[in-house]
């Protein structure tokens, strides 16, 4: 009988070691945790500060002034901010781009899938979905952009002022529930990716297995309680 | 008892399968799976059948020949044990039971239930073994190793490379099976000249046949040797080591 035995999937060529450590999967997968970890300290000094809605307009407006003016007169208007800006820009597409490569990957690995079906019985609704959740939230995100920072999907958008325009955004219901359901989809993923970044980092051991869960669900609830609470609060009548 | 099985019919890898029916009757409960599959084969021999094709050898759950997707799930649904160590017992009277090979690219259907892993030993041939002197075994008190890494290191060295890690994972990863190999070697004393090496060497011919790991655990869940993720996480760690560690080799050799 013929034997038909694995052939590599790709051939490798000598790259300078930080573009061949980010050709490999498990590479691509430090720079996802990574990433991850500044998209995750964004996410929460974003709603953190965006908090500051419940103090009323005058604290809210001072925190945007406050933003484009960090470093005062040492470094030239908005450098900072759009210093922060360029680094999270470059964390999305890294991140974005070592998910849709390894996805790739991992679809070229089995082409033939289960005729009889599969049964899980490890991977959790938040682990299967992260490609999902995370396309969503990317649209979320261009959306969010358009309707608070450009002000083009927001009719009654006035620049350089946040809080009339959080509250004209809010009071659309429609544009409301996409807020509080793209955040709710944004803690799914951030319930996995918080847990597994340190996996991938090669950062666990068992001692602190236990505590990732409990840090990842921490996180992920922390999030959506205070992304939520805006929308709903503007819905209400609490903020107007 | 009866059971209602549906298994996959492949002639070899150039060709399509499908899955076939069969009822058996007069299963006993204490049969292990394999005996029962045993037990059609002997009833379509006399009834001038193909048997079914299915690797085994110990059957006693440390050889890592079986292997087979039952209902979904890699050595069906007993955790912590190999195809040949499931017993008819864990199914109802008149179940149906649905039999499927690994699936895997590098995983081509040898024929039936039966492929052929040797990209496993691609893998092994990359890094899995020391540098050792030949002759008699040297004295094994030499070496003084700490009680908690001689049982790490055991409990990585468990894997019998069955191939039910790369079977579960949703992405066809083999990163369980390498992580084992790796961490059973880089752990210990004996396997510390090669290490680095050892681990890049391996990961890079893991991913030339694999897909790769998005932690969803379910490799842990079908391995029969229980084997646990903490091991790829030990892998990821001593890979990005090893992007600084190699350099430094490669610069004081000038």
């Amino acid at each position: 009988m013929t034997s038909a035995t694995s052939t590599p999937v790709r051939t490798r060529r000598n790259l300078p070691w930080p573009i061949a450590f980010y050709q490999t999967a498990v590479g691509k997968k430090w720079v996802m945790a990574v990433t991850g970890i500044i998209l995750l300290g964004f996410v929460l000094v974003h709603m953190v500060g965006n908090l500051k809605m419940y103090l009323g307009e005058t604290d809210l407006n001072k925190y945007g002034v406050a933003l484009r003016e960090i470093g005062g007169d040492l470094v030239p208007h908005t450098s900072i901010l759009w210093a922060v800006r360029s680094l999270l820009i470059l964390a999305f597409v890294l991140h974005i781009h070592a998910a849709a490569t390894l996805t790739a990957m991992n679809r070229k690995a089995r082409p033939v899938g289960y005729k009889g079906g599969r049964h899980y019985v490890a991977a959790n609704y938040a682990a299967r979905t992260m490609r999902m959740t995370g396309v969503i939230v990317l649209l979320y995100l261009l959306f969010h952009l358009m309707d608070l920072t450009w002000g083009n999907a927001n009719p009654n958008f006035v620049h350089g002022e946040p809080y009339h325009n959080v509250v004209e955004s809010f009071s659309r219901a429609p544009v409301a529930v996409v807020y509080i359901i793209a955040n709710i989809l944004l803690g799914i993923h951030i319930y996995h990716g918080a847990w597994s970044m340190f996996q991938s980092l090669g950062w666990n051991n068992p001692r602190i297995n236990a505590a990732r869960r409990w840090f990842a669900t921490a996180f992920a609830a922390l999030i959506v309680i205070g992304n939520v609470s805006m929308p709903i609060a503007v819905l209400a009548g609490v903020v107007s | 008892m009866r059971v209602h099985l549906k298994i996959w019919r492949q002639k070899n890898a150039r060709t399509e399968g499908a899955f076939a029916e069969y009822d058996l009757d007069n299963v006993s409960h204490e049969m292990s799976f394999l005996e029962m599959l045993d037990v059609l084969n002997e009833q379509l021999i006399s009834g001038g059948q193909e048997p079914v094709a299915f690797d085994s050898d110990c059957r006693e759950g440390i050889c890592g020949m079986c292997g087979v997707m039952i209902n979904g799930e890699a050595h069906g649904p007993q955790r912590g044990t190999a195809t040949c160590q499931l017993h008819m017992r864990k199914f109802s009277d008149g179940a149906h039971i649905t039999v499927e090979p690994w699936r895997s690219r590098s995983f081509p259907v040898n024929k039936d239930l039966s492929v052929d892993r040797s990209a496993l030993d691609r893998i092994i041939e990359a890094g899995g073994y020391i540098t050792a002197p030949t002759g008699s075994a040297p004295e094994a008190n030499l070496i003084p190793v700490p009680k908690e890494v001689s049982d790490a290191a055991f409990d990585a060295a468990a894997c019998i490379g069955c191939g039910a890690c790369v079977a579960a994972c949703p992405n066809g990863a083999a990163n369980l099976f390498t992580a084992a190999k790796i961490a059973h070697l880089n752990l210990l004393p004996q396997g510390q000249p090669e290490r680095w090496s050892r681990v890049v060497r391996m990961v890079e011919t893991m991913e030339d046949h694999f897909g790769s790991c998005t932690n969803y655990g379910e490799c842990q869940a079908a391995c029969p040797k229980e084997i646990s993720i903490d091991y790829i996480a030990y892998m990821n760690r001593d890979f990005v080591k090893a992007q600084l560690k190699n350099r430094r080799l490669i610069a004081q050799r000038g």
